[in-house]
């Protein structure tokens, strides 16, 4: 077990329990929100109700299976959840796009599965150093983490990709027409793809700590952590995060690209030239 | 001789090659179909080496996707394309495309200046690609600096416009710029696309002298798009008139514009008079 997760028991403090009267107040903010929708007529209450009920739910659900899975503590169910986790991120990445396709599924699966599967194997062996190796208290909460932020760079970098390609599908066809690879007439498109996936991550990098406190860091210091304790868990989270990102982005925005162009190297996007 | 064969009773003057002209591409029973529109219907042609030859038509008549063909920026549903006595598709594409330059409608700049326009022709290659026809190869030694001055002066831009960044020039430059651009990789043909479409008409007409120039200095074989027919009178050797996908009429220029006396086509050569 590395150091500061034993200095984690030293500092910890007593927990101050939220019990579900407590949730019961809890709920009363989110009847401000209802009333806001209402008197603005923003036609969003019923929503915001099904939505406040789907969190209860959903999470009350999350918390049972986490202790039925922490209890029976076999490596197998571990593995089950983190595929589940995986599946269910790379179809809500998958959904979000304009051009969804079975082709885009396969690519942001197994890029999300080869980025979150190394970052978590590097973490879990070199850097939290888990015990046994499957201890799923560690490892759920961190490929969580790690699988939330890849499938939102995955789903920004293949939008961006599919809107620049089509937003400059002249410019691409202008260097095919010289002869390029498809490789050399994308470079733009793809470029921005990858700065627009990876922007968020380094943008949360330049102010974490000063106009953010990042959930878990938050989490910890409520469940008695010491912010010392917190904020070491905190960079090791970001520093996952961040290698997770950029290369789910890259094995995305770059495989993902060569299904617009056929054998011929010639550009799938419709372009206007074509109509006269 | 392909266009002997244009079986439609409708059709116009069709001419074969005339004597002493060989041709660059042959075109047989060439079909494009998009969206499930037919676009080209069974298009049979010669267009000659070393000749401007213009393709007209109505909009909609499929001249633009005829030409997207003749560098493979499409290919057809159906149909061969011969280049230089070889299946266009035998040629490796880039070596094809190098070969085959293209301009488009509207003028494509990439970042950054003039001289980094015309550079990115030889750089982004990755290596020195073997022409695959041996007309106008570069001389032996020539660097790129050479070469992009050599290509300005070919398509009449100005030296000093070699370091202006390439959104600050105006239309007729950046359509020169493409010229140029085009004229890097020292093709043996050029496909325009409507290339004075955007220009005024002093501009368009410069243009088309230029293109002119270039096909009788470099030998160059000029295939080009316009919806002028003033300009296809003035500067095409050869005129191929499209309607509805086919070739109703091809031939002289002179003769297609004199001696046409389908009332259909008549009327259509007759619009700008």
């Amino acid at each position: 077990m590395p150091p500061f997760v034993e200095s984690s028991a030293m500092a910890s403090r007593s927990i101050l329990e939220v019990s579900w009267f407590d949730l019961a107040w809890a709920g009363g903010l989110m009847l401000i929100a209802v009333g806001i929708s209402h008197w603005q007529k923003l036609g969003l209450a019923q929503r915001l109700v099904i939505g406040a009920l789907r969190t209860v739910v959903q999470l009350m659900l999350v918390g049972y299976v986490l202790v039925s899975l922490f209890a029976l503590d076999r490596w197998y169910l571990v593995g089950v959840a983190l595929l589940g986790m995986l599946l269910v991120a790379t179809k809500a990445a998958v959904n979000r796009q304009f051009r969804a396709s079975r082709t885009l599924l396969m690519i942001t699966g197994v890029a999300m599965l080869l980025a979150s599967g190394f970052t978590l194997l590097y973490i879990s062996t070199l850097v939290v150093r888990v015990t046994p190796w499957y201890n799923p208290q560690y490892l759920i909460p961190l490929f969580g983490m790690i699988v939330g932020s890849a499938m939102n760079a995955a789903a920004i970098a293949a939008e961006r990709l599919a809107s620049e390609m089509a937003a400059r599908a002249a410019e691409i066809e202008a260097y095919l027409a010289l002869g390029t690879t498809a490789q050399q007439a994308s470079q733009h498109p793809v470029r921005q793809a990858l700065r627009a996936a990876l922007m968020p991550t380094v943008n949360g990098l330049m102010v974490v700590g000063i106009v953010t406190l990042p959930g878990m860091m938050t989490g910890q210091i409520l469940a008695g952590a010491s912010p010392l304790i917190a904020i070491r868990y905190q960079i090791v989270v970001a520093f996952m995060q961040a290698a997770a990102v950029a290369i789910t982005t890259t094995i995305v925005t770059l495989w993902y690209r060569r299904t617009f162009f056929t054998a011929a190297l010639q550009l799938k996007v419709p372009t206007n030239a074509a109509a006269a | 001789m392909a266009l002997g064969a244009q079986p439609h009773n409708e059709a116009g003057i069709i001419q074969p090659l005339p004597s002493g002209l060989t041709a660059a591409f042959t075109l047989k029973g060439v079909r494009q179909v998009k969206d499930g529109i037919t676009i080209l219907d069974g298009v049979e042609l010669d267009i000659p080496h070393g000749a401007i030859t213009a393709l007209v038509g109505p909009s909609g008549a499929g001249k633009t996707s005829l030409l997207r063909l003749l560098n493979r920026l499409d290919d057809p549903v159906s149909g061969d394309i011969v280049y230089r006595s070889r299946a266009i598709t035998h040629y490796p594409v880039r070596e094809l495309r190098r070969n085959v330059a293209f301009v488009f409608q509207t003028p494509v700049m990439f970042p950054g200046t003039v001289r980094d326009n015309l550079q990115a022709a030889l750089t982004l290659g990755g290596r020195a690609l073997r022409p695959c026809a041996d007309t106008v190869a570069p001389a032996a030694g020539q660097d790129a600096e050479r070469r992009v001055a050599a290509a300005m002066a070919l398509a009449e831009l100005d030296g000093t416009l070699c370091d202006r960044d390439g959104d600050r020039l105006s239309g007729g430059q950046k359509q020169r710029v493409n010229i140029a651009r085009a004229l890097m990789t020292s093709p043996d043909v050029l496909l325009m696309d409507e290339p004075t479409s955007a220009l005024h008409p002093e501009t368009a007409d410069r243009l088309m002298e230029t293109t002119r120039r270039l096909s009788q200095e470099q030998h160059l074989t000029v295939v080009m798009v316009t919806h002028r027919l003033s300009e296809a009178r003035r500067t095409s050797d050869m005129t191929v008139v499209l309607e509805h996908g086919r070739v109703v009429a091809m031939g002289r220029t002179a003769d297609v514009f004199e001696n046409t006396t389908n009332p259909r086509i008549r009327a259509f050569l007759d619009t700008e008079r």
